[in-house]
C-alpha cells in the first residue's frame, strides 16, 4: 500500500517534469511579465502545424520554438495581437488559429451543432404531436362506425355479465 | 374531427419517406466523413497562393560562390524556388527532379537552405550536384516563416511578375513534375516571352 502510492507519487513528480519540459523554454521568457503574459496568451491560440493538434506554447517542434520567438519579437516591437495574428495567417493560412475565426466560410461549422440539434428537435416534436393526434383520435367515439360501436357494447356487456363468475375453463 | 378523411391516405405516403430520409442523411454523412477521413491533413491550402512572393533576404551559403537570395532575385521569368536541407531525406529523394528541372527542362531554380549546417549544405551539393541558380541560407527559419514554411522540402512556382502561381508541401514526385509543374512553368514561359 505504502509503495503503491510512493510509486504514484513519483509518477506525478516525473508526469509533472515530462509536462513542464515541453512548450516555451526559459531563455524564450521576455523580462515584461505583461508583455510574456500577452506572449503566452497568443500561444495558446496559435496553432503549431507541425504536430497540429497542440498550440505552439505546448509543443516542442522547432517551428512552433520558433513561432513564439516570432510572436515575442512582434510584442517588443509595439504590435498588437490582432496585427501578429494576421502576420501568421497572412503566411501560414487560417489553419494556424486553434479557434477558427467567425466569417460566412466557417458559418457551417459554428452554426452546424445547432442546426442539427434544432432539426432533431423539431423532428421530436412533429412526432410527439401527431402520435398524441393519433391517440386522440382513437379516443374519438366518432372514428367507429354504427356497427362498430355496437360490436363493442356488445363485448362490454359480455365481460360486464361475465364479471363477478367464475373462470370456467373455455367457452 | 372534419380534416379526418382528408388525413387519412397521408400515412401511407409518410411511410415511404421514412424510410428514403435515414438511407438519405447517413449518403451525405458517409459521403462528408469520408471526404474528410481520405483527404490528407498534413497538406494545407496555402495562404501564400496566387500573392506576391515575400519580401526576404539571404546570405549565401559560406564557401557557395554567389551573392545569396533575396526578393529581387523573383521574376522576369518563371522560375522555381525549392526549400531544402541536408538533413532531409525527402530532399535527398527529389534532388533529381530539382535538377531535371534545371538542367534538362532549362527553368532557373533558386534554393532556400532551411536551418542546416554550411559545411553540410556544401558536402550535400557536393555529392548530389548543385543545380541551384542562388542559394540562400536560412539559418533561423526566419525566411521560412515568411514563405510559410511548415515542412521540408516545399516547392513553389513564381511567374515572372513574382507571384507565387504554384505550392507543393513535402517531396516532390514525377507525376506531380509531369502533371502540375511543368505543364504550368511551360504555359508561363509561353506567356511571358
Amino acid at each position: 500500500m505504502a509503495l503503491s502510492r510512493v510509486l504514484l507519487g513519483l509518477l506525478a513528480v516525473l508526469m509533472w517534469a515530462v509536462a513542464a519540459e515541453a512548450g516555451v523554454k526559459p531563455d524564450e521568457v521576455l523580462d515584461d511579465p505583461v508583455l510574456e503574459a500577452r506572449a503566452r496568451a497568443l500561444g495558446q491560440q496559435l496553432r503549431c502545424l507541425v504536430c497540429q493538434n497542440q498550440s505552439i506554447d505546448d509543443s516542442d517542434a522547432p517551428l512552433a520554438a520558433d513561432i513564439r520567438r516570432l510572436v515575442r519579437e512582434q510584442l517588443l516591437a509595439g504590435k498588437s495581437d490582432q496585427e501578429i495574428k494576421d502576420y501568421l495567417v497572412a503566411r501560414f493560412g487560417e489553419f494556424i488559429l486553434l479557434k477558427p475565426p467567425f466569417t460566412p466560410r466557417t458559418w457551417i461549422l459554428w452554426f452546424g451543432p445547432f442546426v442539427v440539434f434544432a432539426l432533431g428537435g423539431l423532428l421530436v416534436y412533429v412526432y410527439l404531436r401527431r402520435s398524441r393526434e393519433r391517440d386522440l383520435d382513437a379516443a374519438d367515439g366518432e372514428s367507429l362506425s354504427p356497427e362498430e360501436l355496437e360490436k363493442l357494447a356488445r363485448l362490454l356487456g359480455e365481460e360486464g355479465a361475465a364479471r363477478g363468475q367464475p373462470q370456467a375453463g373455455s367457452s | 374531427m372534419a380534416t379526418q378523411s382528408l388525413d387519412r391516405p397521408e400515412p401511407r405516403r409518410r411511410s415511404a419517406l421514412i424510410y428514403v430520409l435515414p438511407a438519405l442523411a447517413f449518403v451525405i454523412i458517409a459521403a462528408a466523413l469520408g471526404w474528410g477521413l481520405t483527404r490528407n491533413s498534413q497538406v494545407l491550402p496555402s495562404a501564400l497562393l496566387d500573392k506576391p512572393a515575400p519580401e526576404f533576404s539571404l546570405p549565401p551559403i559560406p564557401g557557395r560562390d554567389d551573392h545569396g537570395f533575396s526578393r529581387a532575385d523573383l521574376g522576369g521569368e518563371p522560375m522555381v524556388v525549392n526549400v531544402w536541407a541536408s538533413w532531409c531525406v525527402p530532399c535527398r529523394a527529389e534532388h533529381p527532379l530539382i535538377t531535371r528541372l534545371a538542367e534538362e527542362e532549362g527553368f532557373k531554380v533558386h534554393g532556400i537552405n532551411y536551418k542546416d549546417r554550411p559545411e553540410d549544405a556544401l558536402a550535400w551539393l557536393q555529392e548530389l550536384g548543385d543545380p541551384y541558380t542562388y542559394i540562400g541560407s536560412d539559418q533561423d527559419g526566419r525566411a521560412g516563416i515568411e514563405w510559410g514554411v511548415y515542412g521540408v522540402p516545399e516547392t513553389f512556382v513564381i511567374d515572372s511578375r513574382g507571384v507565387i502561381v504554384f505550392k507543393q508541401v513535402g517531396q516532390l514526385t514525377p507525376r506531380v513534375l509531369e502533371e502540375k509543374i511543368l505543364p504550368l512553368l511551360r504555359r508561363l514561359r509561353e506567356e511571358s516571352s
